[in-house]
């Protein structure tokens, strides 16, 4: 089959690879209709996130139709569906308590040693990502091999196109975790960081879990732009001092949540981004937490931080000061994807949550690199790309 | 089915992968580095804590997991006690042959292709609540250990614990070179609860054995 592949950094290709296989009884084999590149993917593509290697197949985002199963998945062939970016096992511990991103079993026994050291546990899994979680194949490929299959893959109903289900697969779901963390309560204002997919998708989750006045942050102006067509007021972190507005637009109070949309590889102007980015240049450092910082110190007195935005190492000048002297709550953690899907699939049914604004590009699979230069490059004009294996090339 | 992990993903250089061998209750396969002394030993030292001896702080002969098991203690403590089920847990156990209801014969891969083999003999058995073994006198590699099923928290499942008696020759550096080539018991040991726990609780063991663009590896190649 075709797959993008990873060599290195700021090096995709689409290359011929061998087909998935059935590989444990409860896995299926689905093709790809629709895969999306994520901000995370950015991540990789920029080098940051340790233990990738040169062959890895890219895409955590996917959906298609089922081709193959195995001895024990209920899935049957031609069904369409979304795959949660989490691996979980459905069994463990963690997965009954719906903490599925924290599944013990996902992660094999092989390459689970690494979180382990660098983190103090053995990591979950994630599909398409470093083999710190896992080594699975992602899905930014004709086919895909997915694990657990009986607990992951969501089945999408005739009627709804791909584009309205796809980011069920993450950032949707990864938006709504957020506002959730947030524990939004009635009258409360919620500022985020970041007007990417995910940030869009707090903002989102915010206004339909009842906050009176949603405040996004960014320089991107196209983004802003989408943001404030959601219903938020915006700032362009380039114009104002951020914490000052946010002070002034609360009356003083602050924010009663703060959500980082941003994570590891913050912009930002401060001096202290100036030393972090010289620092994850030199790998002496890997985390730019910029947008953290700014949320801590920003955040109303008892107030809570809800970090979605993906952090790998560590970071320096966390103003724990700040955070214990106020008394405020931090909330983070990688998505429990099977936990909100199906509440989700439903709103989505009942057009009271809308995905499609978010896509700026489709694209064929072939597209791939050059799509990941532009998502790299242009972030302003492109806002989501979907890459559909199926599609002839256009143009480039 | 091949219940054995199977992973399509190279990782090292082929020396490494040749010297990569022996498996928790095997060890360092090709060199004697357990000795046969028996659990108990050093248990007269003092020691205050609840926590077990395997966490000792610094040089320390025991080795010791504990993983927790969504599964009732007899149900586990059935699936060891039948040892020839380990061998697909244990990732360089070729196989175990049951004797008899105390004595096992182990195969276990060495590095270069090659086995070694013992006897080992079961020397406490308390159903659902511990085995203890040790290899037979004429074995050449020896070793000695223990599981104990632990009750966890109320709908928790199982603690299971793995003690084993490990003393590198060459001390320190022994122990530094072992943990370098991978083969360190305490590493083999890890992993090998890890996947009896994946086995267990989810009826397969987890394998991320996916396609990749390393034209040097087919999808379902072993790399260790
Ligand atoms: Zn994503
Ligand atoms: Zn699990």
């Amino acid at each position: 089959m075709r797959a993008l592949t990873w060599q290195g950094r700021h090096d995709v290709r689409v290359e011929t690879v061998p087909d998935p296989e059935i590989v444990n009884p409860r896995d299926a084999i689905i093709r790809i209709t629709s895969t999306a590149i994520c901000g995370s993917d950015l991540h990789l593509y920029d080098g940051y996130i340790p233990t990738m290697r040169a062959g890895d197949i890219l895409g955590h985002e996917n959906m298609g139709e089922v081709v193959e199963v195995g001895a024990k998945s209920p899935l049957k062939k031609g069904q369409r569906v979304v795959i949660p970016f989490t691996v979980s096992c459905g069994d463990c511990f963690f997965c009954k308590k719906q903490q599925y991103s924290a599944c013990d079993n996902a992660n094999p026994a092989t390459t689970s040693d690494m979180s382990e050291t660098l983190y103090g546990y053995p990591m979950g899994a994630a599909l398409g990502y470093a083999h710190l979680t896992g080594g699975y194949a992602g899905g930014q490929a004709e086919y895909l091999r997915v694990p657990y299959s009986d607990v992951g893959p969501i089945v999408i109903p005739d009627g709804l196109e791909d584009d309205k289900v796809l980011f069920l697969s993450d950032i949707l779901p990864t938006g709504w975790m957020a506002a959730e963390n947030a524990e939004i309560e009635e009258g409360d204002t919620v500022a985020v960081w970041g007007c990417g997919p995910v940030g869009l998708f707090a903002i989102q989750s915010a206004l339909i879990m009842g906050a009176h006045k949603v405040i996004a942050i960014d320089h991107y102006a196209a983004r802003l732009d989408l943001a404030k067509r959601l219903g938020a007021e915006i700032l362009d972190y380039r114009e104002v001092d951020v914490r000052e507005a946010l002070f002034e637009m609360t009356g003083g109070i602050g924010p009663d949540a703060c959500i980082d949309c941003v994570g590891m590889e913050s912009h930002g102007l401060g001096i202290d981004n100036l030393v972090d980015t010289a620092k994850a240049h030199t790998f002496l450092g890997t985390d730019r937490p910029a947008a953290l910082r700014q949320a801590i110190l920003a955040c109303r007195k008892g107030g809570r931080v809800s970090v979605p935005g993906v952090y790998g190492g560590m970071a320096d000048k966390f103003p724990i000061g700040a955070f214990m002297e106020k008394g405020l709550t931090l909330k983070t953690g990688q998505t429990h994807v099977q936990k909100y899907s199906q509440k989700l699939l439903e709103m989505i049914g009942e057009d009271k949550i809308d995905t499609t604004f978010l896509i700026s590009h489709h694209a064929s699979l072939e597209e791939g690199p050059s799509m990941y230069r532009h998502w790299h490059d242009d972030q302003d004009e492109y806002t989501k790309i979907v890459l559909k294996p199926g599609m002839e090339r256009v143009a480039a | 089915m091949d219940i054995k992990e199977r992973r399509g993903n190279g990782e090292g250089d082929a020396l490494q992968r040749a010297l990569v061998g022996a498996t928790a209750v095997a060890a360092a396969a090709g060199a004697a580095l357990f000795i046969g002394s028996k659990l108990r030993s050093g248990r007269g030292e003092p020691w205050i804590s609840d926590a077990p001896r395997s966490t000792r702080r610094g040089r320390n002969s025991l080795i010791g997991r504990t993983v927790t098991i969504a599964k009732p203690a007899q149900e586990i403590y059935d699936f060891w006690r039948d040892f020839s089920n380990l061998a697909q847990v244990m990732e360089n156990v070729e196989r175990i042959d049951v004797i008899d209801q105390r004595q096992s014969h182990w195969v276990v891969k060495a590095p270069g292709g090659s086995t070694v083999e013992w006897d080992s003999v079961v020397t406490e058995d308390e159903p659902s609540r511990l085995i203890a073994w040790e290899s037979t006198k004429g074995s050449n590699i020896r070793n000695s250990g223990r599981v104990e099923f632990l009750d966890a928290a109320p709908g928790r499942g199982t603690m299971v614990r793995l003690t084993m008696v490990y003393d590198p020759p060459g001390g320190t550096a022994g122990r530094l070179v072992a943990k370098l080539l991978q083969r360190e018991p305490a590493e083999q040991a890890r992993r090998d609860l890890r996947r009896l726990k994946q086995f267990l609780e989810t009826g397969e063991i987890t394998s991320s054995t996916s396609p990749s663009g390393r034209r040097s590896e087919s999808p379902a190649k072993q790399y260790i």
